[in-house]
């Protein structure tokens, strides 16, 4: 067992410990879950710290048979793009598991079985990016929707059991379709010689061109529901709306992340001719994604469906910065994941925050929060201003990388990309006038302002993204050999600068 | 001329021990007082099951085509066969053995004076028991049988007791009689479907065995008219009992009508040992004229796989959903004999115990699913059943995941191994039906998953009454079975997979 399967497992371990603490003790499941989290974030760095960022290809490998019949191995390891984002992950767990002490005490089962679905659930976001092996993937991808499908529906608010039935829907239905692919490319391999999983293997695999097609459709409209690009993300505003500030941040900080890693490390690598082709379409997407998630933001007045769509803009700027095919819009891609899991974070513990307080989701509901609780009013406007990617914070860096990628291949789709940065600062500063400044609203007079605990939960978050936004070298230095890897792979190269001519 | 017939009782020893067992049962029943009837008759059935299990393992790796004439075939697929339907019956068993299933004597109408004295002197009809081993001895008949006749005979013995014991329920003995009426009736027509085939194929090939029947499809000359004739027939005969649409519409009224524990039990093992029927026909019998039959079961897998998951979306009644999903199934089934290979061989065997044991985990949660005037298996009565039976609706769950085919359940890897033997055999488009009908039968799955842990429970809501320590033993080994072959599959698939051998 090497340091990678062991993040993997302690989660786990801690969901274990959890499964016999008596049900009565509310105070003490909370410490396990915080403790067995941040050891994994411990363990985490360490691995990190040992990762060699100028070797291409899978490290920390570890592979042992798990189905013989179908040559199926419990196959793990990690490049640049899996490291960042079990770093996002195992983060993240603990902020939320502070951040929301909490919101767990209303919740239909007990405090303890909020945090070993939380735990269960981080088990398996570790597990889905470390996988190379497309079934072990395939069935945590399916898994891990479980732990969630019961803490929107378990531990969420309103129509929490309609959201969480349509998420798991939905999400089940991408997934078999991607099971059709999964099944294509093993029998595929098994013509071409010995039947594999492995992803390495069937990157060198010849398919033909058209099923290339079919498989990469299978795969990519799963992710897409996923990721969720327009139009398979409707199950989003309903679920961001019924969960718990922590398990939107869970779900849409990482778990959607699953389905941008998935494009990068399975659709551009395994079908690389396929992803030529449907490139350009997918662009087209991913730019009304951008538009169609701010118009929707900017008329929402619900605050966490307003969080949501400005998500889904989001997420349009990562697929943009994917399926651009070059070396800046792939490493702007992935920055972006983490960056826009970071400032999601914030953004969901600060209005989280606000709504416990205010009893109420609507933003016409605040006002003047500034004077009221100053504290909060800054970390809800700084994790703003991260969403509208302002030059210092992280998000700009990434969104600037994938924009520029953009370009060179697709000046247009660049220009009207540009557009969506634009309605951000719309959405974002319009929330901000409206919930922050102004008088202050009846109702709002008594709030009371973060507490130590919150700091503690908001602080690293708010350091992660200013750091991110003036020295994203520790990141880009080991997303950028994936990047080189991915390029190759996808036999695709930059295209030569105009200018240069 | 006259020769010795040769009979390998070793080999036949399995069915001849079940068919014992149930004729003991029968004495018992002549002899035997009725104050200790009830339970020499349990434990005579169980221990006839255990031992023919434990025989048919003794002889598992056994080949034989001639161990009774000719007649039968003794081979990897025939035994892993005989071996579900025993495990499965075996489970099944311990949910029967609850002493409140029956009415207490099934000839008194329903309302009577006889009937109200018979439930007062605590009368139980016990012959239930060995009704139950005939119908196990024509379930392990049916997939080895080799030649129409035996086939014939193997569906017969399966069926009349299934008949009769669909009619004994206990509560809404009306509803249970229709049921049994149904059953009886289309079963009737279906074995004179079967019986009609095969006097077409033996005009056809001039014998009844299935070798022969091959032999005469590969040869060039022959009249194939007789032959789709009686193949059709046949195959609509096998379909009925398979419940594939459209020969489906006996299954959710005799399963909601039928008492639940028999229910859970027809649903897994008849489906086993009709499957093992099908099979064997169509990889023996028929199998030199597949790209003749092939579209028409085809077809039959696609409308059975998504008319069985739509319908069951409508549906209000927990025993009618679960019928539907066993039609669902059926669909899935079949399209392991499409594929026709030897990979959709070891799928099916797979698919058959993980689905089997699904099913009667079930059932027999329903039958613990209670209010003061019995079953209760109107949905919205579920409703928030987790709140105070947090392991039977966590039981419950997990079996319809399963069903779903969600990973780290049984039903996930049976159904990733089908559909991968259907797309190695090249037949892509029934595998992207097949993925979508599991989508469409994932919602009403997750439905009843709603229902129960995220509905407030309300007056009307039914309890769980206290399960007795054998219901509590058959209910753990079928979440176990489930849960095990889902995370560890190599346990059973490999055994399957070096078993799943065919005589031809």
């Amino acid at each position: 067992m090497n340091i990678l399967t062991a993040t993997i497992l302690l989660p786990l371990l801690g969901t274990l410990v959890l499964a016999v603490t008596p049900k009565g003790n509310s105070q003490l499941a909370k410490i396990i879950a915080l403790i067995s989290s941040v050891v994994t974030t411990a363990v985490s760095v360490l691995m990190a710290l040992r990762y060699h960022s100028s070797q291409s290809g899978f490290q920390f490998v570890e592979s042992h048979s798990w189905f013989k019949a179908f040559n199926i191995n419990y196959a793990v390891g990690i490049d640049g793009l899996a490291l960042v984002l079990i770093l996002l992950t195992t983060v993240l767990v603990p902020v939320v598991i502070v951040g929301g002490w909490n919101e767990s005490e209303n919740g239909r089962w007990s405090v303890k079985t909020f945090y070993m679905l939380i735990l269960a659930l981080e088990t398996s976001m570790i597990a889905v990016f470390a996988a190379t092996d497309v079934f072990l993937f395939y069935v945590i991808f399916e898994a891990m929707l479980i732990p969630v499908y019961f803490l929107i529906g378990g531990f969420g608010r309103g129509e929490r059991a309609a959201a969480a039935l349509k998420f798991l829907l939905y999400s089940l239905f991408g997934g078999l379709l991607m099971l059709a692919a999964v099944i294509g490319i093993f029998i595929i391999s098994s013509k071409q010689g010995t039947g594999t999983f492995d992803v390495t293997a069937l990157s060198h695999m010849k398919i033909s061109h058209s099923t290339q097609n079919w498989l990469f459709l299978g795969f990519f409209i799963a992710f897409a529901i996923k990721a969720p690009l327009f139009p398979f993300h409707t199950w989003l505003p309903g679920a961001a709306a019924s969960a718990t500030p922590g398990t939107s941040i869970l779900v849409l900080g990482v778990l959607d992340k699953v389905g941008t890693y998935g494009m990068i490390r399975f659709c551009l690598v395994l079908f690389p001719q396929a992803t030529k082709t449907f490139a350009p379409y997918i662009i087209v997407l991913s730019l009304i994604s951008i538009i169609y998630g701010a118009f929707l933001a900017i008329g929402q007045k619900n605050l966490n469906s307003l969080i949501a769509f400005t998500s889904i803009s989001h997420f349009g700027f990562i697929v943009l910065g994917i399926f651009s095919l070059t070396t800046q819009g792939i490493s702007g891609a992935t920055l972006y994941m983490v960056n826009h899991g970071v400032s999601t974070a914030a953004l969901f513990l600060a209005g989280g925050w606000m709504i416990a307080r205010r009893q109420s989701t609507q933003v016409d509901d605040f006002g003047g929060l500034q004077r009221v609780t100053p504290v909060m009013a800054w970390c809800f406007f700084i994790a703003g201003l991260s969403a509208l990617a302002l030059p210092g914070l992280s998000s700009f860096v990434s969104e600037f990388l994938v924009l520029l990628g953009t370009f060179t291949r697709y000046p247009l789709a660049a220009i009207i990309g540009t557009l969506g940065i634009v309605l951000a600062a719309l959405y974002v500063l319009i929330l901000v006038q409206r919930a922050l400044h102004g008088p202050v609203k009846s109702g709002n007079e008594g709030l009371s302002d973060l507490n130590v605990r919150e700091k503690i939960a908001i602080a690293p978050v708010i350091a992660a993204l200013v750091f991110l936004g003036f020295y994203p070298k520790p990141a880009l230095t080991v997303i950028n050999p994936m990047t080189s890897t991915v390029m190759a792979q996808a036999s695709v190269t930059d295209p030569t600068p105009l200018a240069g001519k | 001329m006259f020769n010795t017939p040769i009979i390998d009782y070793n080999l036949l020893a399995p069915i001849l021990i079940v068919l014992g067992g149930a004729l003991l049962g029968v004495l018992v029943e002549a002899f035997i007082g009725k104050t200790y009837r009830a339970r020499i008759q349990i434990t005579i059935a169980m221990i006839t099951v255990v031992i023919a299990f434990a025989w048919v393992i003794k002889i598992h790796k056994a080949l034989s085509p001639v161990a009774a004439v000719a007649s039968v075939s003794i081979d990897g697929m025939g035994l892993v066969l005989q071996g579900t339907v025993l495990a499965l019956a075996f489970v099944a068993l311990m949910f029967i053995a609850q002493d409140n299933h029956f009415a207490p004597v099934a000839a008194a109408l329903p309302g009577s004076e006889e009937e109200a004295e018979a439930t007062v002197s605590g009368t139980q009809m016990t012959e239930v028991y060995p009704l139950v081993l005939f119908a196990i001895s024509g379930m392990m008949l049916f997939p080895i049988a080799h030649d129409l006749i035996t086939l014939f005979v193997g569906l017969e013995v399966l069926s009349l007791p299934l008949y009769i014991i669909t009619g004994l329920a206990r509560r809404r003995r009306i509803l249970s009689q229709e049921a049994a009426l149904k059953y009886f009736l289309l079963g009737a027509y279906s074995s004179a479907f079967f019986v009609f085939g095969g006097a077409f194929l033996y005009g056809y090939s001039g014998s009844l065995s299935l070798a022969t029947i091959r032999q005469t499809t590969i040869t060039p000359g022959s009249n194939h008219i007789f032959l789709f004739i009686g193949m059709i027939f046949v195959t609509v005969g096998l379909l009925f009992k398979v419940g594939a649409v459209p020969f489906h519409a006996w299954t959710p009224d005799v399963y909601q009508g039928a008492p639940t524990a028999i229910t859970g039990f027809m649903a897994a093992c008849t489906k086993v040992a009709a499957f093992g029927a099908l099979l064997r026909i169509y990889f023996v019998g028929f199998s030199g004229v597949a790209n003749d039959w092939k579209p028409i079961l085809t077809t039959i897998a696609i409308i059975t796989m998504v008319g069985g998951s739509i319908a069951a979306i409508a549906q209000k009644d927990v025993k009618r959903t679960l019928a539907y999903s066993s039609i669902t199934h059926a669909g899935f089934l079949l399209v392991g004999i499409v594929a026709l290979n030897r990979a959709g061989l070891t799928a099916m065997l797979f698919y058959l115990v993980a689905y089997g044991f699904a099913t009667l985990g079930a059932f027999g949660v329903v039958t613990l699913v209670q209010d003061s005037s019995g079953e209760v298996s109107d949905l919205n009565r579920w409703a928030g059943l987790a709140k105070k039976s947090p392991w039977v609706a966590t039981a419950f769950s997990l079996f319809l995941l399963s069903f779903g085919g969600i990973p780290l359940t049984a039903g996930f890897i049976a159904k990733f191994s089908i559909f991968t033997a259907a797309y190695a055999s090249g037949n892509i488009g029934i595998v992207v039906v097949g993925v979508i009908s599991s989508a469409i039968a994932l919602f009403f799955y997750l439905r009843v998953v709603l229902t129960l842990f995220f509905k407030e429970p309300t007056a009307e809501s039914a309890t769980v009454a206290v399960p007795s320590l054998m219901m509590k033993i058959g209910i753990g080994i079928a979440f176990a079975i489930t849960l095990v072959l889902g995370v560890y599959p190599n346990l059973l698939f490999n055994l399957v997979q070096s078993l799943s051998n065919l005589l031809v």
